[in-house]
């Protein structure tokens, strides 16, 4: 269907052939009783960019890890340029010439950029004819694509952005006609998500398929030409881009309309509820992560903290969560907090009414093995509300509470029972801030709040922290979703390289502007 | 994903893997030239088919029981105490002391006294390692087989230059007064009507032993304490997260799990033998390894492993005394149930929870 409209501005590598780069047939994967894809057909068109967005769990991984031979499918076809192909490993798939660029790079860190280029595709016993042969390429492909990277770089002292060019470089080597991306935007910064889009851009004018999975829509709408929605395992719609709205894609994703931006009325901040000053933090192998950060939230506002992943905010996080120590001074209410010595912890923030929704939920705001209701008391289990007497607790009392906490936070299934490694992103989130959010914090921490959230339940949650807000709460808020960010605070600080480069407020800002903050320039150079 | 019913977790799996270490030890047997049927028969009847058997089972059970239990408690907290056997040891020279140099009046208060001291000796010799973890990051696994042979070497010497009675060529201590004897089985089984033979060692720390499973089963499930044990078991990163110490609980987690070990010496040294001998643990913290891993780190898994392996302990001796079948095949044995039970748990689970998803697929 889309062959036609693509082909035809083709005028450089398109080969005349009419058929699609890529066409799935009828293909479908069940892990276990889970129908992960059902019954999928699509048409990549050669030589375009297109999208494929849906939620968590809708089932885009599981189809590329069909295609590029890391799942076999029950049932269905794959043809590659017309001819039927079986893909049984990731070796097929190059072959077939399908490159991809998955979300958690697979680079070896300690190697140059040359060496991770050639790894797994030397030509013989000897490194060097290989690498000079991939030396060449790489200067050539630098020019013609915007490809820039020093080739005797090691990886571990690039950028993430130019870590991502170097898979990029890989898939090409490989002499990939079709690149799949997985995620791609989601570590870069704003001005490097663009230089990302111009290098597709650039593929594709040499006849590259580009296929691009995210769950951002305004990538979708930026770059693609088409743009396939899962659901639930199935595709539900394949539209040409130019002819819908974010907001058709949003409802097509879900199932229902969706609420994009958030809905609040303006702030009425109070008193100074957390004062930070000159706070620097040196991690265990003595890197400064944190360079002297000063700020202050009110009550009844949401300082939002903006930055590319890696800039101190997770630091930042952890000081006033007490999960790290630091130096400098924090106040809560007036009152200074101890930062290095017993006082420092945890349970000790939270007695003082500092709640904290963390960023990897999984890693640290849950425990995968236990159960929900085991998960509602984590941080909590001393509170004399879970105890029976001085010397057990009261389990059934928490079960109960639990299940309240489920019903009013929408948690899915309602089971207090279950392991909380079997809920999805969303609704381990939503118990998390139900955890978090019930306790009725002073000062609520929240990063990433929506990391791995389906569309669905981002709305849920942002509403559940406006009205936080609105009840006279102060929020600290961390995202690396510049959307969030704009959309949610009151006030917006950007940080940079363990600084605060800047304040601005939402609606005297754009992202531009932030987004030279986060790469460490001064926004009024620009 | 849905997975295997926890039924079959927690019972078909290890039982089909018992059942597969058994019938390898079949074949050896078969391999040196004996009858496999034959040797099971008298290892069944010897262990279980007699109370004298039992006595002997149980009394086995017994100490796998403490030691299971000491492994397990640490294993929650996600620590692999090895020195079980080092811990067993310093237990029994805190009954020693106890029931040596204080003149009893009845055999319970020396009971109770006794049972502290071995728990607070067990304690003790976890407690180095444990402080060296949580302080200074010592690998656990590495100090605490070190304070195994440190341990050794101090009852070794303490043995033979302090403790042992002048005349003596045994290096042990004099027996212990007769007034801290431990009734036995049969005496306490008598109370309620049961009749069981005299003679065999099983004695009534049996029943502390039982009691042990039930208190570490409401300390990890049912207690706070327990409740940031395991939290910190599953993720150290998360527990910190709450607030939680990790040198609170590495510290507590070892000296429970210590003080579980120290306590076997209250079955085997002041119970059974009377008086302190050298390596009185007979390795016995080892086998509280196998114990707790196959029974899953649960006090009640540990307490049907420990029956188990009381099972193999006096099967295996029935086995060395009727048939020319050597001894060490008894550990060959021993050896297969743990490969099995511990090691190559995998190796049963995958098909099982295949066969389960295929199951509950084709009825759906």
């Amino acid at each position: 269907m889309a062959k036609g409209n693509t082909s035809g501005r083709q005028e450089t590598a398109a080969p005349a052939i009419a058929h699609p780069a890529i066409e799935l047939r009828g293909i479908s994967k069940a892990f276990g009783p889970v129908q992960a894809n059902k019954d999928i057909s699509i048409r990549v068109a050669r030589g375009s960019i297109h999208g494929i967005i849906g939620e968590n769990g809708a089932g885009k991984s599981t189809l590329m890890s069909i295609l590029y031979g890391f799942y076999k499918a029950d049932a269905g076809e794959i043809l590659i340029n017309g001819t039927p192909t079986t893909i049984p490993d990731s070796q097929a798939a190059i072959r077939a010439g399908i490159g991809m660029v998955f979300q958690h790079f697979k680079l070896v860190q300690n190697f140059t950029v040359l060496e991770n280029v050639v790894l797994g595709a030397e030509d013989g016993a000897l490194l060097r004819p290989s690498l000079a042969k991939a030396r060449k390429l790489l200067t050539q492909l630098a020019k013609e694509y915007e490809l820039n990277v020093d080739p005797d770089a090691l990886i571990e002292d690039l950028s993430v952005g130019h870590q991502q060019r170097v898979e990029i470089l890989k898939a090409l080597y490989r002499q990939a006609d079709i690149l799949i991306l997985d995620e791609p935007t989601g570590v870069l910064t704003p001005a490097e998500a663009d230089h990302l889009f111009r290098i597709l851009e650039n593929l594709k004018r040499e006849g590259k398929t580009i296929i691009l999975i995210t769950h951002k829509l305004r990538e979708i709408m930026e770059i693609t030409e088409t743009v396939s929605v899962m659901r639930r395992g199935q595709m539900t719609a394949t539209v040409k881009t130019a002819e819908t709205s974010p907001e058709e894609l949003a409802e097509l994703m879900v199932g229902r309309k969706v609420l994009l931006r958030v809905d609040k009325v303006p702030a009425k901040p109070g008193k100074t509820v957390l004062e930070v000053e000159n706070l620097r933090v040196t991690d265990d192998k003595g890197v400064q992560r944190l360079k002297g950060v000063s700020l202050n939230v009110r009550a009844g506002e949401i300082l939002g903290i903006a930055g590319v992943a890696g800039n101190g905010q997770s630091e930042l996080l952890e000081v006033l969560g007490g999960t790290a120590h630091g130096l400098g001074v924090i106040r809560l209410n007036g009152e200074s907090l101890d930062l290095t010595g017993k006082h420092s912890d945890g349970q000790t923030r939270r007695a003082k009414g500092i709640a904290h929704v963390p960023e990897d939920r999984q890693r640290l705001g849950l425990i995968m093995d236990f159960t929900a209701w085991e998960n509602v008391a984590f941080g909590y289990h001393n509170d004399p509300a879970y105890q029976r007497n001085a010397l057990l607790m009261n389990n059934a009392a928490l079960l109960k509470e639990t299940e309240a906490k489920m019903g009013r936070f929408d948690v899915r299934p309602p089971d207090p029972r279950l392991h909380a490694k079997n809920f999805s992103g969303g609704n381990q989130q939503k118990l998390v801030l139900a955890r978090e959010i019930e306790r009725n914090p002073d000062l609520l921490l929240i990063g990433q709040p929506t990391r791995g959230v389906d569309i669905g339940a981002i709305e849920f949650i942002h509403q559940q922290i406006v009205r936080l807000r609105d009840a006279g709460k102060a929020i600290l808020l961390v995202s690396v979703e510049l959307d969030e960010i704009m959309s949610l605070s009151d006030r917006i600080a950007v940080m940079f390289d363990g600084r605060i480069m800047g304040e601005r407020l939402p609606g005297e800002t754009n992202e531009r502007e932030l987004g030279l903050l986060m790469a460490g320039m001064d926004g009024k150079a620009a | 994903m849905d997975r295997m019913p926890k039924w079959a977790d927690a019972l078909l799996v290890p039982l089909i893997s018992i059942l597969i270490a058994f019938l390898i030890s079949g074949l050896v047997i078969l391999a040196i030239g004996e009858d496999p049927i034959n040797a099971l028969q008298i290892m069944v009847t010897g262990a279980l088919g007699s109370s004298y058997g039992w006595g002997y089972t149980l009394y086995y059970a017994t100490n796998f029981m403490f030691t299971g239990l000491g492994v397990a408690v640490a294993f929650h907290a996600s620590l692999f105490n090895i020195g079980g056997d080092g811990q067993a040891q310093l237990g029994g020279l805190g009954v020693a002391l106890v029931c040596l140099l204080i003149p009893w009046p009845n055999w319970w208060t020396a009971l109770i006294v006794a049972s502290l001291a071995s728990a607070a000796f067990g304690a003790l010799w976890a407690a180095i390692p444990a402080w060296l973890q949580a302080k200074r990051g010592s690998h656990i696994v590495i100090t605490t087989i070190m304070f195994n042979f440190i341990g050794s070497a101090l009852l070794n010497y303490l043995l033979v230059n302090v403790l042992r009675p002048v005349g003596s060529m045994d290096p042990a201590t004099a027996n212990f007064p007769a007034v801290t004897g431990l009734p036995h089985i049969e005496d306490v089984l008598g109370l309620v009507g049961i009749p069981f033979t005299k003679g065999t060692p099983a004695n009534v720390t049996l029943f502390i032993a039982l009691a042990a499973c039930v208190g570490v089963w409401v300390l990890l499930w049912q207690t706070r304490f327990g409740y940031a044990l395991r939290a910190f078991g599953k993720s150290e990163a998360a527990a910190k997260y709450a607030g939680i110490s990790p040198v609170k609980i590495t510290m507590y987690a070892m000296l429970i799990s210590g003080a579980l070990s120290g306590m076997m010496a209250i079955n085997n040294v002041m119970g059974e033998s009377g008086r302190l001998v050298l390596n009185s643990s007979e390795g016995a913290g080892f086998i509280g390894i196998a114990v707790a891993l196959m029974g899953r780190s649960h006090p009640f898994g540990v307490f049907l492993a420990a029956i188990l392996f009381g099972f193999l302990y006096q099967g295996g001796a029935e086995l060395a005394l009727w048939t020319t079948i050597p001894s060490q095949l008894i550990t060959v044995i021993q050896a297969l149930v743990i490969l099995f039970t511990g090691a190559l748990d995998n190796l049963v689970r995958i098909p099982v929870e295949w066969m389960f998803r295929k199951y509950s697929r084709r009825r759906a």
